[in-house]
Parts: structure tokens; sequence; C-alpha cells
């Protein structure tokens, strides 16, 4: 075998098996999962110390296959695909995933001791690790730890692991392509700020102060060259 | 090595102080070599921008790092802590340290918040008994206010405030939704609201810059210099007159003087190939920050100067003092379910409140400011974390998975409306900066070790500024998020240094038993030697430093030119 890590995963998680076959490399018939890879080459005004830094945490493998799998199912339960603008891994959340929590230090322990709490958790209430067992009774489990007013003391590291996990989901898609026609999102464009839109004045029963209103910028002058009397009146 | 040229004047320190005086100095005739510890930067250079970038062309999404505390795509480099550089604090005191390490400083990042100080601002002693008055009043800064309003651009309103003064003002923008509602609320409170003074351009102030595109980005620097910072539109056209060089990732380690105790050049190391520099001038301008400039005065220490240049007295390091701060948030259900458009605006509030409560009986000395905060902003990364907490204020549950998810995001995107409370704090002798022994950093400096508490008054500020931030939101209609903060967090009172308005290390005096420069930022001790940042503020006042930084860096060089042509320097 001499493949590097990221295609032996890929090639894992691709290769179709047949209902029902044994589980192999830690990934069960019903754990099979694929998405999107995300860029490796970043370019946006680094610095030369980012850049290293940013190529050493591309470089470093830090989480197993197996947690991998894990991060990526969960991802899917929580932002599932079947929806017009993707799901959690048609925008690669388990890179984005990986490298945030190679990033941030304070994430790793949660992260890793996370999963194995959800592992330990499947094999005691079904017999196999997370990955292992199928869908069903992993979203059985899902619905015990996945709202915060769950008052069982036992549950609350499961609860603890699956809300960072949704975070980071939707963290992590929100700040996608997919995720910004998702959300609407109108901005991060050169555009001329006029004010709130009538109609959303209307519908908050709102209305701009006739006398600050007068004092605001007339955008149809903005490209005449500023100039005041001595009085600091604006007079172009 | 050594400068082959005798310049005019070196400049340490290319932030907003070090910009002015170059370009000022540079446009009167005068050679100027201008040293900076950090890369040239410009972010219209494709390979430095991060304005107009998507939250996907960052792998971290924008999430902060060390090497980018506020987030990897603002402009800032520096941080609180900087590899190879560190610096110390005294047991039982709290200080944090922001250094911009890049030609324009802390200009690239901050708010643009730029606030003249007012009369009283220069003359607090005269009202409330306490620190000192400045030796220099409102009228003498007025003209140079004028002058920097005029070339540097910032909109605001003349609204006639005793303690808040008119200027040359740009037409603001109008508010944004949440905006509105904040002033609704503050209107209901009795508590003024006016546009904001932000030095962006809302409209042409020459042909070298653009004008502003509302994209919210000012923190990331703008491409099209629409917005202030020192080197987009001070040290640009000051390069272009020919008689600016500038040294680039060149740190000053001392300010060297000779036999007659007058300065003679700066001694520095290229961080590049480590190697010594020697820049010789006949005055040096250390605009290096309130406690860079400070720390370099200290460990230039001769025969002559046993305890640091300028420091007779004792009083280098000393009155070093930051803006209080304190934030609150609250959940807006009027802003649910909002109609989407882009509400970007620009890089900052568009309405803020000034002190408002001047001569009011409190249990604090002086005031503060409010700085509003809300909108549909760009999402990046912790955008979406707790994406539903607010259905708890709705009775509904807080959690789940799946696509509902969607909906809750959308639900409650641009419903947050929050406050931050700026403050003036009052200067004490007892905190201050001083040379660690012990410690070098990676060049072999001597690092600056901190000592500094707060007192009751800022404890007692920060307590009134919750108050005053509970009402304010709830009468705009707010669930207040997040508790309280009680006396056991100091109600919220932000660390010192923590809003980077550090200033006072080398305060301005008549009396050189008790300030280290005079009137013009000129050390007492040696009359070749000028002080150009916030380190000669005597006060803070309640108003961002950066205005009044260039206004007194204006003054300072108006007053080296003159000095240079009677002869006097």
């Amino acid at each position: 075998m001499n493949m590097n890590r990221r295609e032996t995963l890929k090639s894992l998680l691709l290769a179709p098996l047949a209902a029902g076959a044994a589980a192999t490399a830690g990934c069960a018939s019903g754990a099979r999962v694929s998405w999107t890879e995300l860029p490796r080459e970043y370019s946006y005004g680094r610095t030369e110390a980012e850049q290293q830094r940013d190529r050493e945490l591309f470089a470093e493998s830090w989480f197993s296959e197996h947690e991998l799998v894990t991060i990526a199912v969960l991802c899917d339960i929580i932002l599932p695909s079947d929806h017009a603008n993707g799901g959690a891994l048609d925008a690669g959340l388990p890179d984005f995933v990986e490298f945030i929590v190679k990033d941030r230090e304070n994430l790793k322990l949660p992260v890793r001791g996370g999963i194995a709490w959800l592992d330990s958790f499947a094999v005691n209430e079904f017999g196999a690790d997370f990955i292992n067992i199928d869908e069903p009774q992993r979203l059985a489990i899902c619905d015990r730890i996945a709202w915060i007013d769950a008052e069982d003391p036992v549950l609350q590291p499961g609860i603890a692991f699956f809300s960072l996990m949704r975070d980071l989901t939707l963290t992590g898609y929100y700040t996608t392509e997919q995720g910004l026609r998702d959300l609407g999102y109108q901005g991060n464009v050169a555009n001329i700020w006029d004010g709130v839109p009538a109609e959303v004045l209307a519908r908050h029963g709102l209305q701009y102060e006739p006398e600050w209103l007068d004092k605001c910028v007339d955008q149809s002058r903005r490209d005449i060259i500023a100039s005041w009397d001595d009085d600091m009146n604006l007079t172009s | 090595m050594s400068s082959s040229e005798q310049y005019d004047a070196i400049v340490v320190g290319s932030g907003a102080g070090g910009g002015m005086a170059t370009w000022r100095l540079a446009q009167a005739g005068l050679r100027v070599a201008l040293v900076e510890a950090g890369p040239w930067y410009d972010p219209a250079d494709d390979s430095q921008r991060t304005q107009f970038r998507y939250p996907w062309e960052s792998p971290r999404r924008g999430a902060s790092t060390r090497l980018r505390p506020f987030g990897d795509f603002n402009a800032c480099i520096g941080g609180w802590e900087l590899d190879g550089e560190p610096f110390t604090t005294a047991p039982g005191t709290d200080f944090m340290w922001w250094r911009a390490r890049m030609l324009g400083g802390r200009t690239n990042h901050w708010g643009r918040i730029s606030l003249r100080f007012g009369p009283l601002d220069f003359k607090r002693s005269d009202v409330d008994g306490l620190g000192d008055n400045w030796p220099i009043g409102y009228e003498d800064v007025k003209p140079y206010y004028d002058q920097v309003d005029k070339l540097i651009g910032v909109f605001g309103t003349n609204e006639g405030l005793p303690n808040d003064p008119d200027g040359y003002f740009l037409p603001p923008p109008k508010p944004r939704l949440h905006e509105l509602y904040y002033i609704r609320g503050a209107r209901k409170a009795g508590v003024p609201v006016y546009p904001s003074r932000l030095s962006i351009l809302t409209k042409r102030i020459n042909n070298d810059r653009g004008i502003c595109v509302y994209c919210r980005q000012c923190s990331r620097a703008c491409a099209l210099h629409a917005d202030f910072s020192s080197s987009t539109v001070l040290i640009y056209p000051a390069v272009a007159t020919g008689r600016v060089d500038v040294f680039t990732n060149t740190m000053v380690r001392k300010v060297d003087t000779g036999a007659d105790g007058r300065a003679t050049g700066v001694s520095c190391i290229d961080r590049g190939n480590r190697r010594e520099l020697r820049i010789n001038g006949r005055s040096v301008v250390l605009a290096a920050s309130a406690c860079g400039s400070a720390r370099i005065l200290l460990n230039s220490i001769s025969a002559r100067y046993s305890s640091g240049l300028g420091n007779s007295s004792g009083h280098v390091g000393r009155y070093l003092h930051d803006s209080t701060g304190a934030s609150r948030a609250a959940f807006l259900p009027e802003l649910m379910d909002r109609d989407i458009y882009n509400e970007d605006g620009v890089g900052g509030m568009h309405v803020y409140t000034p002190w408002w409560l001047e001569g009011a009986n409190l249990d604090f000395a002086r005031g503060y400011h409010l700085e509003i905060g809300g909108g549909m902003g760009m999402p990046s990364y912790g955008f979406g974390f707790a994406a539903n907490q607010y259905n708890e204020f709705l009775g509904q549950r807080v959690g789940g998975y799946g696509n509902g998810l969607r909906d809750d995001v959308r639900r409650f995107y641009g419903s947050r409306l929050s406050i931050a409370c700026r403050g003036e704090s009052v200067p004490q002798f007892g905190n201050f900066c001083e040379l660690d022994p012990d410690v070098v950093d990676e060049w072999g400096i001597p690092v600056l070790r901190f000592n500094y508490r707060w007192t009751d008054q800022e404890i007692n500020q920060a307590r009134h500024m919750q108050e005053t931030m509970e009402e304010l939101l709830e009468a705009a209609g707010g669930v207040l998020l997040g508790g309280k903060p009680g006396p056991e967090r100091q109600y919220g009172l932000t660390q010192p240094g923590e809003i980077i308005h550090e200033v006072g290390t080398t305060r301005m005096g008549d009396d050189p038993a008790t300030s280290v420069t005079n009137r013009y930022g000129q050390l007492h001790d040696a009359d070749n030697v000028f002080v150009a940042d916030a380190g000669t503020f005597v006060s803070q006042a309640d108003k961002n430093p950066t205005w009044t930084i260039l206004s007194l860096a204006w003054r300072t060089s108006d007053y080296i030119i003159e000095q240079m042509r009677q002869r006097n320097l």
C-alpha cells in the first residue's frame, strides 16, 4: 500500500460495500460516507509565519481514520444533504472540522474525548462503536444528547460533545458558498448604503427622524470633493 | 553599519503619530528617516489584501489565531503576544499590550472612531481635583483638529455639545435597522444619541483616495484607501515627496546621545539579517506607541543619562493608563425573521452616545461613551454557535439536529444588539511600566515590566456602565443575554491595556520635575528628542486617542520646523 492517507481514506469511504458486509478497517456498510474535499492551498494576505503555520497544520495527522469517519457521520446527521443548498458533506465539513480542531488547541480534547464517550455509549447500548451501529440506532442516541435540556447527568458529556459538533458543523457550513446562499447573505460587495429599505421600515413600524436624515450623506453628491465654509458647514 | 546620511529627523514608528510627523516634516522639506519594526504594508497589494474575501478563503474561516487575535482577516499584523518579544507584569498586577509590527501600525485595524477631546478633557483636575491638568487647552489643539479633519476626513455632525466639539465633518451614513431600535430605546430612556464620528470617507476628499463602498471591513484595511490608516493616508504621500527613506523590519534599541547630551541618531537592529544599524540625524521623533517609546527612552542609558534618556524626573513610564471598557448584548425579538438585504454599512457604528452626565453626582469621576453593535454581518468562524439558544426566550427547546437548524439560523440572524462602553480612567503615578532587569527580547533589548491596578474610580464606573447598558438594551426592546457581572468580576471591567488606548508614559508638562516633555512633546532633558505618540497625554478622556495623537503630532512637527528655521535645532 503506497497511497497517502487522504487517498486511502477516500477509497475506503468510496468503496461500494455489499449490504451486510463485515466491518473492515473500522468502516461498516452503514457508515459509508464521502465528502467534498476542501482545498489545501490558500492565499489571502498571509505573512510568512502564517503560511508556515498553515503548512504545518495541513501536514499534521492528528485524528485517526475512525475519528474522522465519526466526525463525518455526525456532521451529516446535523446538517444532512437532502436539501437544495446541500448539506455538511457537500460543504466539506469533515475537512474543515479536522483543520479547525488541529488549529485550536482547546478543541482537541473535547472532540477526541467526545468521540470516545460516544463510542462507549454506543457499545453499551447497541454493542458496537457509533459508526458501526445502524442508522436508527445512531439517531436514537442523537435524540438523547441533541437537546441541552436533557436532565440525565449520565448524558451530560454527550450533550456537551453534540453541542460542540453542532456548533462546528453550522459554523463550517455557513462560512461556505452553500451556506451563504442558504442564509441569503447579500453583503461583502461594493455598494452604496442609503438607509433601511422603506418596506422594511414599514414592517417594523419605524421611521427615520427627519432632522436626523437631513444630516446624512446625499449619495448623489458623494463624488464631489468636500469643502467647508469657515463655520464648519459643508458647502459641497 | 551606519547610515551615510545625516537626516533632519528620524521618526521611530509609523502609526498615527509617526505617520503624521513623517508627512508634515517631509512636506516642509526636511529629509526624514522613518523606522518601522514591521514590513511594508499596502491593503491594495493583493498579496496583503484581506478585504472583500469570503470566509471560505481562509481555512479557519476568519477564526482568531495567536498571530491575528482579532481574526485572521483582520489587517493588523501583531497581537497580544509576539514571538521573541515578551513583556512581563509585576505580581498582582495586570496589563495587556497590543503591539503592531507593520507599516501604519495599529491604525490598520482600529475602529476609526475619531473624537476630539473637549475643553474639559484637558483640565480634568480643575473639574474633579484628581490627577493633573494638561499644560495646554482645547484652544491650543483646535486648529490642528481642524486641519486633521480636512486632511484626513471624518464623518459626523455638528451638535454644539460643550465637551464634544464640532468639526469639519463629512456627512454621516444613515442608521441601520438595529441602530434605529437603539435610537428608539435611547429616546425612551432620555439618553442622547447622535451620528457617530468615524474617519471613513462618505464623500470624496481628494483625488488620491477612494470613497467608502460600505463593506463594513475597515478592520481589514481598505484597498480603496477610503478609511484612515497612517500608511495609506500619510506615509505614501510623504514617501512620494522623495524626501523620506523608510527602514522597514528595523527595531530601534535606543537613542544615541553625544557628549552634550543631545541625540545624534538611533541604534537599531535589522530584523531580517540581525545586523546592527545606526541611523544618524539632527533630531529624533519617537512615535513607537506610548509604551514602546518609553521603553526606548529607558533603554537609552549613558553616563549622562543613567536612568534613561529624558528621565531625570523619574517619570518615564509613569502614569500609564488605558481606557476602561465593559460590554453587554441583548436579543431583540422584533428583529427575528428579518428581511435579508445588504446592510453592511461602514466598518463601525453609525450612531453613538457621548457622555451625557457631566456634572451629575456620581460615585466615580469622569465619563464614558457608548458604542452600538449589531446587524447582519458576514458570517465567519463562530457564526452559528448556539444557533437556537434564543429559543429559550420563546419557550422552545434548544439544540437538536437536522434541516430545522437552517430555519433557526435564519430566524435569529441579525437579531442581536450590543453596547460597548469606553471610559476615562484616572491616571496614577503608581501605574507604570519599567525595564525588567532580568529579561531581554530576541534582539537583546531589555523588555518592559508592567505594574497596573484599577482603582475604585474605574470599578465604580464599570458598575454604572452595566446599569446603563441594561437600561438601554431593555428600552430598545431587548432581552438581556448573559449574566450581569458583579463585584467579583469588577463589573465586567476590561483588563488594563485591553482597550488598546495606552497613554501617559511620557506626559507633557511645564514642570520638568513632574513631566517628561514640554507642551510641544520636546524632552525637557534633550532638546532634539520629541515624543509624537500618546505618551505625552496627561489624561486620556473618554474619547479614542487617535485624533488627538494626529493633532498633537502635527503640532509637534510644526514646532520642530519652526525651531529648525530659527536654528535652535
